[in-house]
Protein backbone atom coordinates (compact mmCIF):
# COMPACT_ATOMS: atom_id res chain seq x y z
CA UNK A 1 0.00 0.00 0.00
CA UNK A 2 1.45 3.28 -1.10
CA UNK A 3 0.14 6.64 -0.06
CA UNK A 4 1.26 9.97 -1.38
CA UNK A 5 0.11 13.20 0.08
CA UNK A 6 0.70 16.65 -1.31
CA UNK A 7 -0.02 19.76 0.65
CA UNK A 8 -0.89 23.25 -0.56
CA UNK A 9 -3.13 25.99 0.82
CA UNK A 10 -4.66 23.74 3.39
CA UNK A 11 -5.50 21.10 0.79
CA UNK A 12 -4.27 17.61 1.21
CA UNK A 13 -4.47 14.87 -1.39
CA UNK A 14 -3.98 11.25 -0.47
CA UNK A 15 -3.45 8.87 -3.37
CA UNK A 16 -4.40 5.44 -2.19
CA UNK A 17 -3.38 2.40 -4.14
CA UNK A 18 -3.59 -1.34 -3.88
CA UNK A 19 -6.38 -3.26 -2.16
CA UNK A 20 -8.43 -1.89 0.71
CA UNK A 21 -9.79 -4.65 2.92
CA UNK A 22 -10.11 -5.08 6.65
CA UNK A 23 -6.44 -6.08 6.88
CA UNK A 24 -4.95 -3.17 4.97
CA UNK A 25 -7.48 -0.54 6.06
CA UNK A 26 -5.92 -0.27 9.52
CA UNK A 27 -2.55 0.96 8.28
CA UNK A 28 -4.14 3.25 5.69
CA UNK A 29 -6.44 4.73 8.32
CA UNK A 30 -3.55 5.34 10.71
CA UNK A 31 -1.53 6.89 7.88
CA UNK A 32 -4.28 9.30 6.85
CA UNK A 33 -5.08 10.21 10.45
CA UNK A 34 -1.44 10.94 11.14
CA UNK A 35 -1.30 13.23 8.10
CA UNK A 36 -4.50 14.99 9.18
CA UNK A 37 -2.97 15.71 12.58
CA UNK A 38 0.35 16.82 11.07
CA UNK A 39 -0.97 19.03 8.30
CA UNK A 40 -4.35 20.10 9.66
CA UNK A 41 -5.87 20.40 6.17
CA UNK A 42 -9.08 22.29 5.45
CA UNK A 43 -9.82 20.06 2.50
CA UNK A 44 -8.96 16.40 2.25
CA UNK A 45 -9.10 14.71 -1.13
CA UNK A 46 -8.88 10.94 -1.36
CA UNK A 47 -7.67 9.84 -4.77
CA UNK A 48 -9.10 6.37 -5.34
CA UNK A 49 -8.06 5.93 -8.97
CA UNK A 50 -5.43 3.27 -8.27
CA UNK A 51 -7.55 1.18 -5.94
CA UNK A 52 -7.62 -2.35 -7.29
CA UNK A 53 -10.12 -3.67 -4.77
CA UNK A 54 -12.34 -2.27 -2.07
CA UNK A 55 -14.95 -3.83 0.19
CA UNK A 56 -17.08 -2.60 3.08
CA UNK A 57 -13.96 -1.96 5.17
CA UNK A 58 -13.04 0.67 2.58
CA UNK A 59 -16.50 2.21 3.01
CA UNK A 60 -15.91 2.39 6.74
CA UNK A 61 -12.54 4.01 6.12
CA UNK A 62 -13.95 6.65 3.76
CA UNK A 63 -16.93 7.43 6.01
CA UNK A 64 -14.73 7.57 9.11
CA UNK A 65 -12.35 10.10 7.52
CA UNK A 66 -15.33 12.13 6.29
CA UNK A 67 -16.72 12.24 9.82
CA UNK A 68 -13.34 13.25 11.17
CA UNK A 69 -12.91 16.10 8.67
CA UNK A 70 -16.41 17.37 9.37
CA UNK A 71 -15.74 17.34 13.11
CA UNK A 72 -12.69 19.55 12.52
CA UNK A 73 -14.78 21.90 10.39
CA UNK A 74 -13.16 20.72 7.17
CA UNK A 75 -14.35 19.14 3.96
CA UNK A 76 -13.63 15.91 2.20
CA UNK A 77 -13.90 14.84 -1.42
CA UNK A 78 -13.19 11.72 -3.37
CA UNK A 79 -11.48 11.96 -6.70
CA UNK A 80 -11.04 9.83 -9.82
CA UNK A 81 -13.05 7.00 -8.32
CA UNK A 82 -13.05 4.05 -10.69
CA UNK A 83 -16.17 2.26 -11.81
CA UNK A 84 -15.71 -0.72 -9.57
CA UNK A 85 -15.23 1.34 -6.42
CA UNK A 86 -18.10 3.61 -7.41
CA UNK A 87 -20.41 0.58 -7.55
CA UNK A 88 -19.78 -0.12 -3.89
CA UNK A 89 -20.00 3.55 -2.89
CA UNK A 90 -23.32 3.84 -4.72
CA UNK A 91 -24.68 0.74 -3.05
CA UNK A 92 -24.15 2.31 0.34
CA UNK A 93 -25.36 5.74 -0.84
CA UNK A 94 -21.99 7.26 0.03
CA UNK A 95 -21.76 8.92 -3.39
CA UNK A 96 -24.67 11.15 -2.34
CA UNK A 97 -22.94 12.30 0.84
CA UNK A 98 -19.37 12.70 -0.35
CA UNK A 99 -18.77 14.54 -3.59
CA UNK A 100 -16.70 12.77 -6.22
CA UNK A 101 -14.57 15.15 -8.25
CA UNK A 102 -12.65 14.41 -11.42
CA UNK A 103 -9.16 15.74 -11.63
CA UNK A 104 -6.10 15.03 -13.64
CA UNK A 105 -3.63 13.16 -11.49
CA UNK A 106 -0.50 14.32 -13.26
CA UNK A 107 -1.70 17.90 -13.33
CA UNK A 108 -2.47 17.80 -9.63
CA UNK A 109 0.89 16.31 -8.82
CA UNK A 110 2.75 18.94 -10.84
CA UNK A 111 0.79 21.78 -9.35
CA UNK A 112 1.47 20.63 -5.85
CA UNK A 113 5.10 19.82 -6.53
CA UNK A 114 5.93 23.51 -7.12
CA UNK A 115 4.94 24.31 -3.59
CA UNK A 116 7.59 24.39 -0.91
CA UNK A 117 5.25 22.97 1.70
CA UNK A 118 5.37 19.61 -0.03
CA UNK A 119 5.18 16.60 2.11
CA UNK A 120 5.38 13.16 0.67
CA UNK A 121 4.83 10.15 2.77
CA UNK A 122 5.10 6.58 1.79
CA UNK A 123 3.82 3.75 3.83
CA UNK B 1 -23.99 -36.83 -0.79
CA UNK B 2 -24.43 -33.42 0.71
CA UNK B 3 -23.36 -31.80 -2.54
CA UNK B 4 -26.04 -33.67 -4.43
CA UNK B 5 -28.68 -32.44 -2.02
CA UNK B 6 -27.61 -28.85 -2.52
CA UNK B 7 -27.85 -29.20 -6.28
CA UNK B 8 -31.31 -30.73 -5.93
CA UNK B 9 -32.54 -27.93 -3.72
CA UNK B 10 -31.20 -25.34 -6.17
CA UNK B 11 -33.06 -27.12 -8.93
CA UNK B 12 -36.31 -27.21 -7.01
CA UNK B 13 -36.00 -23.56 -6.06
CA UNK B 14 -35.38 -22.65 -9.66
CA UNK B 15 -38.49 -24.53 -10.74
CA UNK B 16 -40.59 -22.74 -8.15
CA UNK B 17 -39.38 -19.41 -9.45
CA UNK B 18 -39.35 -20.03 -13.16
CA UNK B 19 -42.37 -22.30 -13.67
CA UNK B 20 -41.81 -24.48 -16.72
CA UNK B 21 -38.12 -23.81 -17.16
CA UNK B 22 -36.38 -27.16 -17.35
CA UNK B 23 -32.96 -27.42 -15.90
CA UNK B 24 -30.41 -30.01 -16.82
CA UNK B 25 -29.54 -32.31 -14.00
CA UNK B 26 -26.73 -30.48 -12.32
CA UNK B 27 -23.64 -32.43 -11.50
CA UNK B 28 -20.75 -31.00 -9.54
CA UNK B 29 -17.90 -30.45 -11.98
CA UNK B 30 -15.14 -29.32 -9.71
CA UNK B 31 -14.76 -28.57 -6.04
CA UNK B 32 -12.25 -27.30 -3.53
CA UNK B 33 -12.05 -27.47 0.25
CA UNK B 34 -9.64 -25.46 2.27
CA UNK B 35 -9.25 -24.27 5.82
CA UNK B 36 -7.09 -21.49 7.15
CA UNK B 37 -6.61 -19.54 10.41
CA UNK B 38 -8.93 -16.58 11.01
CA UNK B 39 -6.22 -13.99 10.45
CA UNK B 40 -6.81 -10.79 8.57
CA UNK B 41 -3.82 -11.47 6.30
CA UNK B 42 -5.84 -14.35 4.85
CA UNK B 43 -8.54 -12.03 3.43
CA UNK B 44 -6.40 -11.29 0.37
CA UNK B 45 -5.57 -14.99 0.13
CA UNK B 46 -9.24 -16.01 0.10
CA UNK B 47 -9.91 -13.54 -2.71
CA UNK B 48 -6.99 -14.83 -4.76
CA UNK B 49 -8.22 -18.36 -4.14
CA UNK B 50 -11.78 -17.80 -5.29
CA UNK B 51 -10.70 -15.86 -8.38
CA UNK B 52 -8.37 -18.66 -9.46
CA UNK B 53 -11.08 -21.23 -8.85
CA UNK B 54 -13.80 -19.22 -10.60
CA UNK B 55 -11.47 -18.54 -13.55
CA UNK B 56 -12.22 -22.08 -14.75
CA UNK B 57 -15.75 -20.88 -15.55
CA UNK B 58 -14.49 -18.11 -17.82
CA UNK B 59 -16.19 -15.28 -15.94
CA UNK B 60 -16.37 -11.66 -17.01
CA UNK B 61 -14.24 -9.18 -15.10
CA UNK B 62 -17.36 -7.88 -13.38
CA UNK B 63 -18.53 -11.33 -12.28
CA UNK B 64 -15.10 -12.08 -10.93
CA UNK B 65 -15.00 -8.81 -8.99
CA UNK B 66 -18.49 -9.45 -7.60
CA UNK B 67 -17.67 -12.90 -6.27
CA UNK B 68 -14.32 -11.70 -4.94
CA UNK B 69 -15.97 -8.89 -3.03
CA UNK B 70 -18.67 -11.16 -1.62
CA UNK B 71 -16.16 -13.77 -0.45
CA UNK B 72 -13.97 -11.07 1.05
CA UNK B 73 -16.94 -9.74 3.03
CA UNK B 74 -17.86 -13.18 4.33
CA UNK B 75 -14.31 -14.01 5.38
CA UNK B 76 -13.87 -10.58 6.99
CA UNK B 77 -17.05 -11.19 8.98
CA UNK B 78 -15.61 -14.43 10.36
CA UNK B 79 -12.35 -12.72 11.28
CA UNK B 80 -13.93 -9.66 12.89
CA UNK B 81 -16.95 -11.18 14.62
CA UNK B 82 -16.75 -14.95 14.99
CA UNK B 83 -14.03 -15.48 17.54
CA UNK B 84 -13.51 -13.83 20.95
CA UNK B 85 -10.05 -13.23 22.34
CA UNK B 86 -10.68 -16.07 24.76
CA UNK B 87 -10.65 -18.65 21.95
CA UNK B 88 -7.20 -20.22 21.55
CA UNK B 89 -5.45 -19.31 18.27
CA UNK B 90 -5.47 -22.94 17.19
CA UNK B 91 -9.26 -23.06 17.16
CA UNK B 92 -9.79 -19.86 15.18
CA UNK B 93 -10.38 -21.52 11.86
CA UNK B 94 -12.31 -20.65 8.72
CA UNK B 95 -13.38 -23.34 6.28
CA UNK B 96 -14.09 -22.61 2.68
CA UNK B 97 -15.82 -25.04 0.36
CA UNK B 98 -16.17 -23.98 -3.27
CA UNK B 99 -17.78 -25.96 -6.06
CA UNK B 100 -19.53 -25.42 -9.36
CA UNK B 101 -21.94 -27.53 -11.35
CA UNK B 102 -22.76 -28.03 -15.02
CA UNK B 103 -25.08 -25.04 -14.98
CA UNK B 104 -22.15 -22.79 -14.13
CA UNK B 105 -23.56 -22.18 -10.68
CA UNK B 106 -20.65 -21.38 -8.43
CA UNK B 107 -21.25 -21.98 -4.73
CA UNK B 108 -19.02 -20.93 -1.88
CA UNK B 109 -19.63 -22.09 1.66
CA UNK B 110 -17.74 -20.22 4.33
CA UNK B 111 -17.91 -21.74 7.80
CA UNK B 112 -16.57 -20.74 11.19
CA UNK B 113 -16.94 -22.36 14.61
CA UNK B 114 -17.38 -19.07 16.39
CA UNK B 115 -19.96 -17.53 18.64
CA UNK B 116 -22.76 -17.48 16.07
CA UNK B 117 -25.20 -14.70 15.27
CA UNK B 118 -28.03 -14.06 17.70
CA UNK B 119 -30.37 -12.35 15.27
CA UNK B 120 -29.47 -13.10 11.66
CA UNK B 121 -32.22 -10.89 10.26
CA UNK B 122 -30.95 -7.92 12.21
CA UNK B 123 -27.33 -8.64 11.30
CA UNK B 124 -28.26 -8.55 7.64
CA UNK B 125 -29.83 -5.09 7.84
CA UNK B 126 -27.87 -2.36 6.05
CA UNK B 127 -25.75 -0.20 8.36
CA UNK B 128 -26.21 -2.52 11.34
CA UNK B 129 -22.86 -3.27 12.93
CA UNK B 130 -21.45 -4.35 16.25
CA UNK B 131 -17.91 -3.68 15.11
CA UNK B 132 -17.39 -0.05 16.14
CA UNK B 133 -17.36 3.19 14.21
CA UNK B 134 -14.93 2.24 11.46
CA UNK B 135 -17.06 -0.67 10.30
CA UNK B 136 -19.68 0.36 7.79
CA UNK B 137 -22.27 -2.34 8.45
CA UNK B 138 -22.57 -3.05 4.73
CA UNK B 139 -21.07 -6.56 4.64
CA UNK B 140 -24.25 -8.60 4.23
CA UNK B 141 -26.00 -6.11 1.91
CA UNK B 142 -22.94 -6.17 -0.38
CA UNK B 143 -22.89 -9.99 -0.34
CA UNK B 144 -26.59 -10.01 -1.13
CA UNK B 145 -26.41 -7.65 -4.07
CA UNK B 146 -23.26 -9.14 -5.58
CA UNK B 147 -24.47 -12.75 -5.64
CA UNK B 148 -27.57 -14.53 -6.89
CA UNK B 149 -28.30 -16.25 -3.61
CA UNK B 150 -27.15 -15.74 -0.06
CA UNK B 151 -27.90 -18.12 2.78
CA UNK B 152 -26.88 -17.61 6.38
CA UNK B 153 -27.15 -20.43 8.87
CA UNK B 154 -26.05 -19.70 12.40
CA UNK B 155 -26.17 -21.58 15.67
CA UNK B 156 -25.26 -19.68 18.84
CA UNK B 157 -21.89 -20.73 20.30
CA UNK B 158 -21.49 -23.30 17.51
CA UNK B 159 -20.76 -21.27 14.43
CA UNK B 160 -22.02 -19.70 11.26
CA UNK B 161 -22.15 -20.87 7.66
CA UNK B 162 -22.59 -18.38 4.86
CA UNK B 163 -23.43 -19.82 1.44
CA UNK B 164 -22.96 -17.65 -1.62
CA UNK B 165 -24.22 -18.73 -5.02
CA UNK B 166 -23.64 -17.06 -8.32
CA UNK B 167 -24.18 -18.03 -11.94
CA UNK B 168 -21.01 -17.38 -13.90
CA UNK B 169 -20.88 -16.75 -17.62
CA UNK B 170 -23.51 -18.35 -19.79
CA UNK B 171 -25.86 -20.82 -18.20
CA UNK B 172 -26.85 -24.12 -19.74
CA UNK B 173 -30.61 -24.10 -19.27
CA UNK B 174 -33.04 -25.52 -21.79
CA UNK B 175 -35.41 -22.63 -22.16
Amino acid sequence: MEMTSLNKDGKMVCCLSGEIDHHSSRSIRDGIDRLIIQNRPKVLVLDLSSIAFMDSSGLGLVLGRYRKMRECGGEMFLCNTNERTLKILKMAGVDKIIKNIDCDKEFMRNEYKDNSNDSQTQI
Amino acid sequence: MSIKTTAMTAKLKFKEKGGDIKMKKSRVVNSLKIQFPAKSANEAFSRALISSFAAQLDPTVEELCDIKTAVSEAVTNCIVHAYDDSVPEKKKIIKMHCFYDENNLLSVKITDNGRGIEDVKKAMEPLYTTGGEDRSGMGFPIMQSFTDELKVKSVLYKGTTVTLKKYIGKTNYDI
